[in-house]
């Protein structure tokens, strides 16, 4: 299956809105994506209460998964979101 | 609605009245609004017979508690906006959805189905604590909303009729004060809660006319208008109109004649009374600053450390408490040390779970295990003191024993901070006032929980109000013996808690003994105007009647019919 490794750049982690930004992009691509502590279970990048559930910290390493057409632009651009400061306006 | 008996006080043409202890002064007039209780899950969960239109009534619940919630976002300022949406994202939460649906398909009822999904995720952030153990809590509201949808019962929470109300509840948990506007809420009655409760310390801090402990005030229905008398403790359900002009237009002469008095707090006859804010946190302090007060008589500290996942380092504190100097330089800061306990708990220092967490290691008894978590503080303290140009005091919460003040006076010194004493809370340290001064530069009492400790009764418990009445002659007489004990020895001894507030009250203590009175910044001006009214003689007599009334309510009457011979007197020569 596909995977992308990314450190959260968010400094407060990926909670409050760095997390809603996320998971918001996570229900605009066309696979199902999960996202997982390095080793853990994932979870789906859709559902906000599963990703508050990680707790992943700022400088954090998160890995994403997805499966089917369109899965390895799907994780470059969701990859890509995670490493921004979403904090930041 | 049932009909309040019409009370026999001030009752005119046709008009009912329901009665109170008045908490926050001014008089307004609206539409009533009830805080609605959350929704109980009924005994016997219903067999379900068509497990498809169970799932549709959930998902239908949670799609319009979300649209309700995002309508709302759309009509909010910034903040409050990514608040809702965020907490829309919860309720539209796909995996939320599935629980429920498996849950159905396994036999839950809807409203059952939907309790346990927000349960697991509930549980889930909780454990995890800090700021994710605070969105736990956010999951319990969502849940009581669609519970309550599914139930067909009233929405939870503050209502949001669409125009300004009164808001009308049981009483106020911290969760429903925290996003009251001012501008919506124009009065506030409960049913239970007394002069010391959440509410009551919530509506003076924004200004807002309240009235506790009043019987029958839940029996008023939504939208009936009421006028509320916060400085009388009436309520007049549906005025006439030139009644509600004259409430007004009196309580706006009251605010007048407050303001009209400036400058540092004295008696009619130039007896110096230090009047001073309490401020818990940095968001308040530039109102706080700004207000005409000698300084802070009361500065908590526990936001620094509630709610954090690690103690904060001496480096943060000491920019925190800078702050507080710098805003106020040039006038003095009361610091009282941090009082974290059981009820109070550090997510960063395991403390024992306690059957009784008032009568617990809370105050200063939390340095018996952690006593580096004290130290630390002092350091930041005496850090921050050093720059600052404001004169910097520091106290010790739940102290009982002289042992105990003279612990905490030593270490306060040994970090160079020279000007150190004792919370008076528990009743031991004002029985044994005179040796307890003898370690320490000055007294604070904190008559909230002294009340609490003196009767033996909890401050969270409503239906207990009246024995936490701050006229209780009893509690006087423990703040009277605090003060002759500072009178005696020379120093200073204050009173912290909501007392404090009271203009009724303030010469009274005044009377007792004590030097200064630190309250809420908005309590200031009518406190300032009713010191001014009196001389320090008349004051004795008040303490003295007081002290000899029979209860609390005969000592707030005598005292107030004093005032009124006296006042009306001197408004007539």
């Amino acid at each position: 299956m596909p995977e992308r490794t990314a450190i959260v750049g968010s400094a407060v982690g990926l909670h409050a809105r760095p997390a809603a930004v996320f998971v918001k992009a996570a229900a605009g691509v066309p696979v199902e994506v999960g996202i997982a502590k390095p080793g853990g279970e994932p979870v789906s990048a859709r559902s906000i209460l599963s990703v508050l559930s990680l707790e992943a910290h700022g400088g954090d390493t998160v890995v994403l998964s997805a499966e089917g057409a369109g899965a390895d632009a799907a994780l470059d651009q969701l990859a890509a979101l995670l490493a921004t400061d979403l904090d930041a306006e | 609605m049932s009909v309040p008996t019409p009370s026999s006080a001030g009752a005119g043409a046709g008009s009912a009245s329901l009665r109170g202890i008045p908490v926050s002064p001014g008089a307004v007039a609206g539409p009533v609004a009830r805080l609605a209780a959350p929704p109980r899950l009924p005994e016997v969960q219903p067999q379900v017979t068509d497990v498809d239109a169970e799932e549709r009534a959930a998902r239908a619940a949670l799609a319009d508690v979300a649209d309700d919630l995002e309508a709302r976002a759309a009509g909010a300022n910034k903040t409050a906006a990514d608040v809702l949406t965020a907490q829309a994202m919860m309720v539209r939460d796909p995996e939320l959805a599935n629980r429920v649906d498996q849950s159905i398909r396994g036999g839950m009822a809807a409203p059952w189905a939907v309790n346990a999904a927000f349960g697991t995720f509930r549980d889930l952030l909780a454990s995890l604590g800090g700021y994710l153990g605070e969105r736990a809590a956010d999951l319990d509201d969502l849940r009581d909303r669609v519970v309550a949808r599914l139930l067909g019962l009233p929405m939870p929470g503050l209502p949001d009729p669409g125009h300004p109300y009164v808001l009308v509840a049981e009483d106020l948990a911290p969760a429903d004060t925290a996003s009251l506007d001012p501008a919506k809420v124009v009065a506030i009655l409960t049913e239970r809660g007394g002069p010391t409760s959440h509410t009551a310390i919530l509506a003076r801090s924004l200004g807002v006319p309240a009235v506790v402990a009043c019987t029958h005030v839940l029996d008023l229905e939504d939208g009936v208008n009421v006028l509320v008398d916060g400085s009388s403790g009436v309520v007049r359900i549906d005025p006439a109109a030139d009644e509600v002009t004259a409430a007004v237009e009196a309580a706006r002469r009251a605010r007048e004649e407050a303001a009209s008095v400036s400058g540092p707090g004295r008696t009619a006859d130039g007896h110096a009374v230090k009047l001073l804010v309490n401020i818990g946190g940095l968001g308040d302090l530039d109102a706080a600053a700004a207000a005409d007060s000698e300084g802070v008589g009361l500065f908590r500290t526990e936001f620094l450390f509630l709610d954090k996942g690690t103690e904060p380092s001496v480096e943060e504190q000491r920019d925190a408490y800078a702050r507080v100097f710098t805003a106020f330089a040039g006038r003095r800061v009361v610091v009282r040390t941090l009082d974290a306990g059981a009820d109070k708990p550090l997510a960063f220092a395991a403390m024992a779970d306690e059957p009784n967490p008032a009568l617990g290691v809370r105050g200063l008894r939390t340095s018996r295990h952690l006593p580096d978590l004290l130290e630390r503080q002092l350091v930041a303290l005496a850090q921050a003191a050093k720059d600052s140009e404001a004169t910097v005091w520091v106290m010790a919460p739940m102290v009982s024993t002289p042992a105990e003040a003279g612990e905490f006076t030593r270490a306060a010194r040994e970090h160079g901070l020279s000007v150190a004493g004792s919370m008076v809370e528990v009743p031991a340290a004002a029985l044994r006032a005179k040796p307890v001064i003898e370690h320490c530069d000055f007294l604070s009492l904190g008559t909230n929980d002294l009340a609490q400790y003196t009767f033996a009764a909890d401050r969270m418990l409503g239906e207990l109000a009246d024995l936490l009445d701050p006229w209780q002659p009893a509690l006087l007489e423990l703040i009277g013996r605090t003060a002759q004990a500072g009178g005696e020895s020379g120093k200073p001894v204050g009173v912290c808690g909501e007392a404090a507030a009271d203009p009724l009250l303030a010469p009274v203590l005044v009377g007792l003994g004590i030097n200064s009175l630190s309250m809420a910044a908005v309590a200031l001006n009518p406190v300032r105007a009713a010191l001014a009214k009196l001389t320090l003689a008349q004051c004795h007599t008040l303490a003295e009647q007081a002290l000899a009334a029979s209860d609390a309510a005969s000592a707030r009457e005598l005292v107030a019919a004093a005032v009124r011979e006296w006042t009306s007197a001197a408004s007539t020569e």
